[in-house]
């Protein structure tokens, strides 16, 4: 295909992240944007990549080792215990949920409000959301201990034992809104995958040419193709869009409609959907700024991109300080004892430590994201993502075990101490995701090729390129 | 640009995957077909290490099945006889008869006779017969007209769902207890009819929670 030529871009200055700029930066042409992408995935993997790939998988042996002593032994080799029943796995599986987030409130809800922003960002930020449900159904599944028994506990099909589920459950729930969202996120992801697969298919050759041409299904780039897919990926970002909030407003249902205090809260749900966007910003961040330096593609991940995702990452961390906020001023308010203790006890208690953590990563430590020079300051923009995915972690921890740590019965109350397989299997999910994400970005096109040459042409559109 | 696959590789990937799909669905529905209790288990006749025949004690001689499993009104467990149970006749009737050498012996040596068992419930499930038998739930209910069997099999998938069935719904296989053993017993009225008047009378209500029979 001939070079379509576009006017070259006077200097940009990276530093000046104004709306003006455009969102590739450079001296963008169709060309470029197609080089720089597939190049990653056409080049031999580099020597970094298999280091990389060297230790996250053996991270992720861990993971399945531990797993293999669980099922083999019994759930007893976790910490949790009574009263703390729920502690580092069910934090995960909330934790890995809420990365997931990013991904699709990305690909879904800045699709439809026409954020073409996203473009860049959205490939490796919905793998990104499939990796962290993987990784978060793991928690659940093999919490129940016996994970090939799980599937009468959690599906309903007709059986000889005549058993049939607990639907007033929000476990129950819980089991349908994160398959849906598996389901429809995995769907979403390829249908966008499909005109930049047959790219990579059309510069191929031999078997590497046979595979992306399967994957591809056929495509032709013709005018047909592109009106039906357009139809598809937007119906699928309607049906994507319920679901960001749908899904973590059940996951918060799980707490919220019992009765313990600190989780029978109604601001549970939308303090829950902040937070899950929050720290998918965080974990995004954290992963594009390392890999928009280590595969070259900072012309088209660009400032502009770090600096809107800070603010949306701002923005939620506002609400979840303010709904941090809400909590304590509804104990105080609402003069139940019970309440009123368990707030009390999460500043003071024996876990004062975890409180202070969250507080301090979640809505102290993004402040300085107020200030534009901080935004475009990729090392401190990377700490404060650090200290993001850190709190939000802590989030649920401070959830889910210091309120159960002292619950009803002051005769059954403990501390909570993981063991070595909580550590290491939480490690392991680590290692499990990043291996995933390392794969993706050496076989999967990580940038939307076609979205992104869009975004060329608004940008000319908009003047943005002299 | 030459096409990476045939035109007619698109019309044989549209017939082949949900070929595959198809049969594979399949072929797991048979296979959950087969193994049903329903299927895999009713009709188990193991082979018994004596050639004990209940058609002819329970069914020709009459023999109340009490005689030797007579802990069945009592206990959780119905007692499978000692051997001397089957000697209080044996030592009289048919005493040099070949199928019975193993009976001797083990009445000579103090040793029981390793019957197989034919009604096998998993470790986690707590059948009481005496809760069931007093109540006037039939012999015949579970374990079918053994008085009929010359070799006893299984006759009834006892599946979580087929006890269910019962518990949910008591009153056909309810009968006035002195009839309980007495396998072909039939009502003069309807059977649910009867069930409903022992219902209310004895205050039967089934458990259908898990701890009903899972500890």
């Amino acid at each position: 295909m001939a070079d379509i030529a576009i006017k070259p871009n006077t200097q940009i200055d990276l530093l000046n992240t104004t709306i003006d700029q455009p969102l590739v930066a450079g001296e963008p042409s169709y060309h470029m944007v197609t080089e720089s992408v597939c190049r990653i995935v056409e080049d031999k993997p580099t020597k970094l990549w298999f280091a990389l790939l060297a230790v996250t998988s053996s991270v992720m042996m861990v993971l399945f080792v531990m797993l293999g002593y669980l099922v083999a032994t019994g759930i007893g080799v976790w910490g949790n215990n009574i009263p703390v029943a729920w502690a580092w796995d069910i934090t995960n599986f909330v934790w890995w949920i809420g990365i997931g987030h990013a991904g699709t409130l990305i690909s879904a809800i800045l699709f439809l409000l026409r954020q073409r922003w996203r473009t860049a960002i959205n490939r490796a930020a919905e793998a990104m959301t499939l990796f962290a449900v993987a990784c978060a159904a793991i928690y659940p599944v093999f919490h129940t201990g016996r994970p090939w028994r799980a599937v009468y506990w959690l599906l309903p099909y007709p059986n000889t034992m005549q058993m049939w589920l607990n639907f007033r459950s929000p476990l129950e729930w819980d089991v349908f809104a994160v398959s849906t969202y598996g389901t429809v996120s995995l769907l979403f992801w390829y249908v966008g995958l499909l005109p930049d697969l047959a790219t990579i298919r059309d510069r191929a050759t031999g078997l590497r040419k046979q595979i992306y041409g399967f994957f591809s299904l056929g495509w032709r780039g013709s005018a047909h193709h592109w009106k039906h897919y357009e139809l598809a990926y937007m119906v699928l970002a309607g049906l994507s869009t319920p679901l960001v909030l749908s899904v973590h407003s059940i996951v918060s249902f799980d707490f919220a409609v019992s009765i313990l205090p600190g989780w029978h809260t109604t601001i549970f749900p939308p303090y829950f959907v902040a937070g899950a966007v929050f720290s998918g910003f965080g974990m995004v961040l954290t992963l594009l700024i390392i890999t928009r330096k280590a595969l070259n593609i900072e012309h088209l991940i660009t400032l502009k991109h770090i600096d809107y995702m800070c603010k949306v990452m701002l923005a939620t961390s506002m609400i979840v300080g303010y709904s941090y906020a809400t909590e304590y001023f509804i104990a105080w308010y609402g003069a139940v004892n019970g309440e009123q203790f368990a707030f009390f006890n999460r500043l003071t208690g024996p876990f004062w430590w975890a409180t202070w953590s969250m507080i301090f990563c979640n809505v102290v430590a993004p402040l300085p994201l107020w200030w534009a020079s901080v935004r475009s300051n990729i090392a401190v923009v990377f700490v404060i993502t650090i200290f993001v995915n850190i709190g939000m972690w802590f989030e649920r921890f401070v959830i889910i075990s210091i309120s159960l740590h002292r619950d009803f019965l002051p005769s059954s109350w403990d501390y909570f101490r993981p063991t070595y397989v909580d550590v290491l299997t939480y490690i392991g999910s680590i290692g499990l995701f990043l291996t995933l994400y390392l794969m993706f970005i050496k076989f999967v096109p990580m940038i939307a090729i076609a979205e992104v040459k869009g975004a060329i042409a608004q940008d000319i559109e908009k003047g943005a390129h002299h | 640009m030459a096409q990476t696959f045939k035109k007619s590789f698109d019309l044989q990937l549209r017939v082949f995957v949900p070929l595959v799909l198809l049969l594979g669905a399949s072929a797991a529905l048979s296979a959950i077909y087969l193994f049903l209790p329903s299927n895999k288990d009713v009709g188990y006749r193991p082979e018994q290490p004596v050639e004990y025949s209940h058609k002819l004690h329970a069914g020709n001689l009459g023999m109340d099945c009490r005689y030797c499993h007579n802990t069945v009104e009592k206990a959780a467990h119905a007692a499978v006889p000692t051997t001397e149970t089957c000697m209080n006749c044996h030592h009289r009737v048919k005493t040099n008869s070949a199928k019975l050498t193993l009976v001797r012996e083990g009445y000579a040596k103090g040793e029981a006779i390793p019957w197989t068992k034919v009604h096998v419930l998993p470790d986690y499930v707590y059948f009481n017969h005496q809760a069931h038998v007093t109540r006037g739930v039939s012999c015949v209910s579970c374990h079918g007209r053994v008085d009929q069997m010359i070799k006893v099999s299984q006759v009834a998938p006892l599946s979580m769902g087929w006890c269910l069935d019962c518990h949910r719904n008591p009153a056909p296989n309810l009968r006035p207890v002195e009839f309980v053993t007495k396998l072909d017993w039939t009502p003069d009225r309807p059977a649910e009819e009867i069930g409903r008047e022992i219902i209310a009378q004895k205050g039967i209500n089934p458990p259908i929670d898990c701890a009903g029979c899972h500890r």
